[in-house]
């Protein structure tokens, strides 16, 4: 191989394997560094951040943080039933004398779990049937596809997953899979639409030219550009999928008493408006502080992807 | 009789807020365009023209960009120091701006007709507000002129069903359709093919001059450059490093980096490929001590890494920033 | 050397973009490609220079497999490319590579400058050592190894270019389409990549298709020059004969619009054929030679019959009424023939 005189680059082959390691691990961190930057422009972010890891924090170890741990099972202290906020139960207790401060803490668990897990078995399914649609649009497998997505979003989404936690018996698990059901046709429609624009990016045709196999195209080269519209999709629809679920229990299909869920506190705390307002008040705050915080989280994590240039 | 001075920018910089700290793009530009001159403002990717530009028109995002210092005087006044309103008078009115890509820069949703009859009803001075039907005539006009057939029809159509070039001329017409004062033209023909590119800027130039309109037309084509302006400035990484009247600056070229820069245009005469300019344009957060240019200059001397050079008047009309010349006068204006 | 390594023969890329009556059901085509023959030489370079709607895009994207031709034959080194059904197989695919034009575009914005290029050695050279592969490429284009990690946003555009030029050198090609390669660059980087493409030429002896539109640059860097407008090749020439003998008013037209930078240039540009009219758009192509709309020497039998390719000189062709005469017995309809005329 000749010289290349052309260049005035000065070309650095000759590097050991390890230079090259300490090369990517730099560059990755530089990378990690610039997103940052990114996602803490704006203060409200990180915000979000903040909230969301405080919020897992108390989810995972709330036996350890919660004053009245046994409160969150079968517990009754008619003693000290409805008791207003106070120096002991720091949000007042419900109608059978548990502490609410607690309920709310373990009732985070369900609700948090809820809305990773249903993400977790919803978005994989969903983003392959987006992709495999999106690269063979105008083909039969884009038809079947799309009409199977079709008829799932016809269906209003709260009846269907009503319909079928109604069906099955009521607890957390089958309330997850009743809002599965209804969720995953939201994914693949998004990433259709970002699929078939895609597949006509001249990087795309440069894979296929080279007889890049149609795995290496789908998840090599159209996949990570769909990556930053669906994490955002993701982080703003934990906060949903909590509501819905808040929603089922609110309804009687999802967890069931004695275990605590937000939805339920809130159900059950609205008859007791507007004297003991601290049984429903509380519990609904804390969906909202969820749901807020997840909200600015995807703010952020959208801002995090946005495309460079000044 | 002096011509009237039009446009004047002294010492503008410009600096961008960014991961890392400040990208300094724009290093103290000065520049003047007079009355009727047709201006070419020529340098490559990134040397901050459309900066510039942007700057004029107070059209840069404000967060991450900065004006630490200088002053743009449209007609004497400030444009930096302008309110919200007086700016609402100076754009459109004063100065017009063509894009680089006309299909960008017509909205694909409305017909040209409600674009270019929009842009003439807000152009129409306080307390004269034209008539839908003068506004409609003004349009018809306004197509005319830049030779485009059967206007009525093309008022009707949408930017979707003309070719690239009636685009970009649909384009001119707006800019040209409130008579302003300073038309600004970044890269007016450079998304257009070579045959239609020659017929948009015959026009461009036929019709700045009907209107003694002045023009700062921007470009990296040193051809164009040649063809259309009188006289023209040459930047290089936020400096304006030589300005000349078009004659001079092609028959002599006084700065390393203009001439590194037409040496490497290729002749439709023949004569090979010429090795280009050594090195990248700098990096804006970090730029080079002294001459911005001296990484790459092949004449670089000890003072150029150490100070920036000022403007050399070299003869009248001709200054270059470079200290090659620094036996000449330094032009008073400048720093 | 004067081996053939690409061959077309009349070939033909129509796009149905709809069909129009009803029930008869018309389609209508996009005739992007006409009916165009043309061959290439081991080792040369090819220019193909054209405007919007000439089809030499889809000349590039046709030679490289991306569409598939509706009529007539494309050989490389003998060997008909489109004639299996399915894909084009492995070994044929990695000889005819390409550059493409925009470089904002042809690089994945998420993927590293080392997984930009390691795709086509995954494909062609499977289980090898890619890095080592990968830093070779680098140093074969003069780019410094810290550019492995980096993302294409990082790049500036002739920094981009050079990736991709890397990228379609990794599978060891023989043929090299470069579409644009440089028309997005500026014209100091534009010298440093044409210098480094001239050099790669002679270190690995590609066979380069060079489309643009430029043509200065065409003047310097190919061999030969082919034009193309609305799908038909004008007129082919050795370069030097190109330039200094127009003969298709078109190629004339084109060379007059040039703008330039220095007087010898002005002289030597052929006496200003100004140019008029739109291009039309390839959906309505018109009846008989496609130029006869905007050429300034068209004559009665232009719009009636398309003039055939007729040679002019060595090695030179033209395809236009003022330089062959109409077949026997296809005479127009005022009865008139056409005399070649030198124009220059």
């Amino acid at each position: 191989m000749a010289e290349s005189s052309i260049s005035d680059q000065r070309s650095l082959g000759g590097l050991t394997a390890q230079q090259i390691k300490q090369l990517e691990r730099a560059s990755r961190w530089k990378n990690w560094g610039r997103s940052w930057y990114k996602f803490s422009r704006n203060p409200l972010s990180v915000v979000g951040l903040v909230t969301v890891v405080v919020l897992i924090l108390l989810a995972i170890f709330a036996p350890v943080v919660t004053p009245y741990p046994r409160h969150a099972g079968a517990f009754t202290d008619f003693a000290h039933a409805e008791l207003p906020p106070n120096a002991h139960y720091i949000f007042g207790t419900d109608q059978i004398g548990r502490d609410i401060l607690t309920r709310i803490i373990f009732g985070l668990r369900s609700s948090l779990l809820m809305g990773v897990l249903v993400l977790v078995i919803v978005v994989p399914p969903g983003v392959l049937l987006g992709l495999v649609s999106g690269y063979y649009q105008g083909t039969w497998i884009d038809t079947i596809i799309m009409r199977i997505t079709d008829i799932f979003l016809a269906v209003p989404p709260l009846i269907l997953a009503l319909a079928v936690a109604s069906v099955l018996a009521p607890n957390l698990w089958n309330g997850m899979l009743a809002v599965s059901l209804m969720w995953w046709p939201w994914y693949t429609r998004l990433v259709y639409g970002l699929a078939s624009q895609l597949r006509n990016e001249y990087f795309v045709a440069a894979a296929e030219v080279n007889g890049a196999s149609t795995w290496h195209i789908l998840f090599r080269e159209i996949l990570p550009n769909t990556i930053s519209p669906i994490l955002t999709k993701m982080s703003l629809d934990v906060a949903w999928v909590i509501i819905i679920g808040s929603m089922l229990s609110f309804v009687g299909l999802g967890v069931q008493p004695p275990e605590p869920s937000l939805g339920t506190m809130v159900a059950d705390g609205a008859r007791y408006l507007p004297d003991q307002w601290w049984i429903a008040t509380f519990p609904a705050l804390a969906i909202v502080i969820v749901v807020l915080g997840f909200n600015l989280l995807g703010d952020g994590v959208r801002d995090m992807f946005a495309s460079e240039g000044v | 009789m002096a011509v009237p001075l039009l446009l004047e920018i002294k010492n503008l910089q410009v600096h961008f807020a960014v991961y890392g700290g400040r990208l300094k793009v724009l290093d103290g530009i000065n520049l003047a365009v007079y009355s009727g001159e047709k201006v070419g403002l020529v340098g490559e990717t990134g040397c901050g023209k459309t900066t510039t530009m942007k700057a004029i028109l107070q059209v840069l995002p404000m967060p991450p960009a900065k004006i630490p210092g200088g002053e743009i005087f449209f007609k004497g006044r400030d444009i930096l120091k302008m309110s919200d309103n007086e700016l609402h008078q100076v754009r459109g009115r004063g100065i017009s701006m063509i894009f680089q890509d006309p299909t960008a820069a017509l909205n694909p949703v409305f017909s040209v007709g409600q674009q270019l009859e929009a842009v003439i009803g807000f152009a129409a001075i306080k307390g004269h507000q034209k008539s839908q039907q003068e506004i409609h005539q003004q349009a018809v006009a306004s197509l005319l002129e830049v030779s485009l057939p059967d206007p009525e029809r093309l008022l009707r159509s949408y930017p979707i069903q003309l070719s690239g070039g009636m685009r970009q001329r649909v384009c001119i017409g707006m800019a040209l359709a409130t008579n302003p004062e300073l038309l600004i033209a970044d890269e007016p023909g450079t998304s257009l093919d070579v045959t239609i590119q020659d017929q948009v800027l015959r026009l461009l130039r036929k019709l700045v001059e009907d209107k003694d309109t002045s023009i700062i037309l921007i470009t990296h084509t040193l051809g164009i450059v040649r063809e259309l302006t009188d006289r023209v400035y040459v930047m290089y990484a936020g400096n304006v490093v030589e300005v000349a009247t078009t004659q001079r600056l092609f028959a002599q070229p006084l700065h390393p980096y203009t001439q590194g820069l037409i040496q490497t245009v290729p002749r439709l005469t023949g004569g090979g490929i010429a090795s280009g300019i050594p090195g990248r344009i700098p990096d804006y957060l970090n730029p080079p001590s002294g001459c911005r240019f001296h990484p790459r200059c092949p004449q670089a001397m000890d003072i150029c890494r150490i100070q920036k050079p000022p403007a050399y008047r070299v003869e009248a009309g001709h200054e270059v920033a470079c200290f090659l010349y620094s036996n000449h006068e330094r032009d008073a204006k400048a720093q | 050397m004067t081996t053939e390594i690409l061959t077309a023969t009349d070939l033909k890329k129509y796009f149905v973009i709809g069909h129009s009556g009803w029930p008869k059901r018309k389609p209508i085509a996009v005739k992007a490609i006409d009916g165009i023959s043309f061959t290439m030489f081991e080792g040369e370079t090819l220019g193909l220079v054209g405007e919007s709607g000439s089809g030499k895009s889809t000349v590039a994207y046709t030679t490289v497999g991306m569409y598939r031709p509706t009529a007539g034959s494309l050989r490389f080194r003998g060997q008909e490319l489109f004639g299996h059904k399915d894909k084009r197989p492995q070994h044929l695919r990695k000889e005819i590579q390409i550059v493409f034009q925009d470089p904002g575009s042809s690089l994945n914005p998420r993927s590293s400058i080392k997984q930009i290029l390691e795709m086509p050695l995954r494909v062609h050279q499977p289980g090898k050592n890619r890095i080592e592969r990968v830093v070779h490429l680098l140093e074969i284009v003069g780019m410094s190894l810290e550019y492995m990690y980096k993302y294409p946003h990082m790049l500036s555009g002739g920094e981009k270019q050079i990736v991709g030029i890397a990228r379609a050198l990794a599978s060891d090609p023989s043929l090299v389409i470069l579409d644009e390669p440089t028309s997005a660059l500026d014209v100091s980087v534009q010298a440093k990549t044409i210098n480094l493409l001239l050099q790669l030429q002679k270190d690995f002896h590609l066979s380069y298709l060079f489309i643009t539109h430029d043509l200065s640059l065409m003047r310097n860097v190919a061999s030969r020059v082919a034009i193309m407008y609305l799908g038909k090749i004008c007129e082919v020439a050795e370069t030097a004969d190109f330039f200094r003998n127009p003969l298709h008013p078109y190629t004339q037209m084109l060379l007059s619009s040039i703008p330039v930078i220095s007087e010898a240039e002005e002289e030597f540009k052929p006496k200003k054929v100004i140019s008029t009219g739109e291009i039309p758009s390839p959906v309505n192509i018109p009846t008989g030679c496609s130029f006869n709309t905007r050429c300034p020497f068209v004559m009665e039998v232009c719009s009636h019959i398309d003039p055939v390719m007729a040679e002019a000189g060595r090695g030179h062709t033209v395809r236009c009424h003022l330089f062959s005469q109409p077949a026997p017995g296809s005479v127009s309809q005022t009865g008139s023939i056409s005399v070649p005329t030198n124009l220059t």
